[in-house]
């Protein structure tokens, strides 16, 4: 093995560590029993905003890599999506088991009669299809379709921000920051896909 | 009544205040040893004024629930007023802005004796009681918390309300040149407002509280003079109260201004009425994981349920 593939590995396993790490923290407040009056409701708060930060993370990838030629990034990209899943996974997990009681039944009258929590489920349903496809033997397979199938992130960060969006009683300014980078995000793709269009025409044109 | 300056209520700690389970022992201790047993004990109490919490202590305790008390740490550092941050933590951190002295009430509308009260008048007349209620939030979770204060009847009953006074409204302290941290932004319409039936305010169980866990209220649980009504959602216990009108029409409430297919005017505890937000068929007692069955009226159907006799409550809701 070679000396930058060695680096490589390292820098991963770093980048891997520092996204654990909030689970890491979650754990051990709730072990430690410092979650506050009401862990249920941290534990699920903490793990759905985490899922939508790695989610926000690896859709900056993209255009960050063609804004400020920061190829580097990209070798980060299936990692960060795929930690997006694990915080979401989590996050349904302590609903289900805490709120819903583990039952099915409850699970699908919330789903079914909640807006906020169909869409909560939606996203987490987009993501799974994108998580066992993550891999190179997948990706491959899919050959073309692969990068359409995994435009369906957009689709997911914008459910997961109505998500949020909904659950809100009054006080919309903590939705703020996900909703301006989420913005720019899918913008910034929109004004490229535009872009695209006007400087090479299609022969109808 | 003897108020205390504002900075000895807000720094009351945690270890300043009875352990919930001392809460319940000393109180029997209290009722064999008597009087002087009562005067013995409250001497060691480092407040300056040791009227004032004995104004709290040793009260006749009615309609109290047998399940155990939620701790008081978080019954005073989990609560939404919004006044003072919407977080649930800020409250507590941000007690100190909420100044509780001088406090007046004003009592306008429909009744013979309008006017406008200095706090120590409202409360002087009164016999305080403690009354350890079920407090159940919209929000799916619950407490159980040792109020103490007096029946809003009997403060009603002074101002001697009119054949139109068909309801009662309240309005939370706002003032719009020194607003409170939470009132900087219109994250509801300031000031905080709710009301109740005329039939509902004046029924035994609702509640004017003053004192919590045998102290004076704490700012961030609605200093200095708040609302207890035990068979409604939370936020239909108003706080920090500086205005009580009668009314002929029901009066405009905040939450459900905001919203009102999810809140309603009446916000009774349902189970069986869903919301677009919450299930109200369980909630989570604060201290245990798991959600428990919310009770039809937060468990006072017995006492209140006829008050509503006849009325669609899915559509009433």
């Amino acid at each position: 093995m070679n000396r930058t593939v060695t680096r490589r590995h390292y820098k991963k396993a770093a980048v891997f560590g520092l996204l654990s790490l909030p689970a890491a923290l979650l754990l051990y407040a709730l072990l430690a029993q410092s979650l506050g009056t009401n862990p249920v409701e941290k534990l699920t708060h903490e793990t759905g905003k985490w899922a939508l930060i790695c989610l926000c993370l690896s859709l900056a990838a993209t255009p960050l890599r063609q804004l400020l030629r920061w190829v580097w990034l990209m070798q980060y990209r299936r990692m960060l999506g795929l930690f997006a899943f694990f915080y979401a996974c989590l996050h349904l997990a302590v609903y289900w088991v805490f709120d819903q009681s583990l039952s099915f039944i409850y699970l699908w009258d919330d789903i079914k009669d909640r807006p906020y929590i169909t869409m909560g489920f939606s996203a987490w349903l987009i993501l799974l299809p994108l998580a066992i496809t993550s891999t190179l033997a997948w990706r491959k397979r899919l050959g073309k379709n692969w990068l359409r199938l995994h435009r369906l992130s957009y689709a997911a960060v914008l459910i997961a921000l109505l998500h949020y969006i909904w659950l809100i009683r009054a006080d919309y300014s903590e939705v703020y920051p996900f909703a301006i980078a989420i913005a720019v995000l899918l913008g910034h793709r929109l004004v490229k896909q535009l872009q695209h269009r006007l400087y090479r025409p299609t022969q109808k044109a | 009544m003897l108020i205390l300056p504002s900075s000895v209520r807000n720094n009351l700690k945690d270890n300043d205040v009875t352990p919930e389970s001392l809460f319940y022992s000393r109180r029997k201790f209290i009722k064999s040893a008597g009087l002087l047993g009562s005067a013995l004990i409250y001497s060691r109490n480092s407040y300056s004024s040791q009227a004032n919490s004995a104004k709290f202590a040793n009260l006749a305790q009615t309609h109290n629930i047998k399940e155990e008390l939620t701790p008081f740490h978080d019954v005073t550092h989990y609560n939404n007023f919004y006044e003072l941050g919407t977080g649930k933590a800020d409250p507590a951190a941000n007690a100190r802005a909420l100044q509780t002295s001088p406090w007046s009430i004003e009592v306008t509308g429909h009744c013979n004796k309008p006017g406008k009260l200095i706090l120590e008048d409202i409360l002087k007349p009164h016999t305080y009681e403690e009354r350890i209620y079920r407090f159940r939030c919209v929000e799916a979770w619950s407490m159980v918390i040792p109020w103490a204060g007096f029946p809003l009847s009997s403060l009603l009953k002074r101002f001697e309300p009119t054949s139109k006074a068909k309801y009662v409204a309240f309005e939370t302290i706002y003032d719009k040149k020194n607003p409170l941290p939470g009132q900087k932004r219109p994250t509801i319409r300031w000031p905080y407002r709710e009301g109740l039936r005329i039939d509902e305010a004046m029924h035994p169980l609702t509640f004017m509280a003053t004192g919590i866990y045998g102290k004076p209220l704490l700012n961030q649980n609605g200093a200095p003079l708040r609302l207890v009504v035990p068979w409604k959602y939370g936020f239909k216990s108003i706080k920090s109260i500086v205005k009580i009108s009668f009314t002929e029409k029901q009066p405009p409430t905040s939450w459900n201004t905001l919203a009102s297919r999810e809140y309603g005017f009446y916000s009774n505890v349902n189970p069986e009425v869903s919301h677009p937000r919450w299930s109200q068929a369980r909630e989570r007692r604060i201290g245990e994981l798991f959600k428990r069955k919310t009770l039809m009226f937060n468990g006072y159907e017995e006492q209140v349920a006829s008050l509503y006799s006849g009325m669609n409550l899915k559509k009433y809701y």
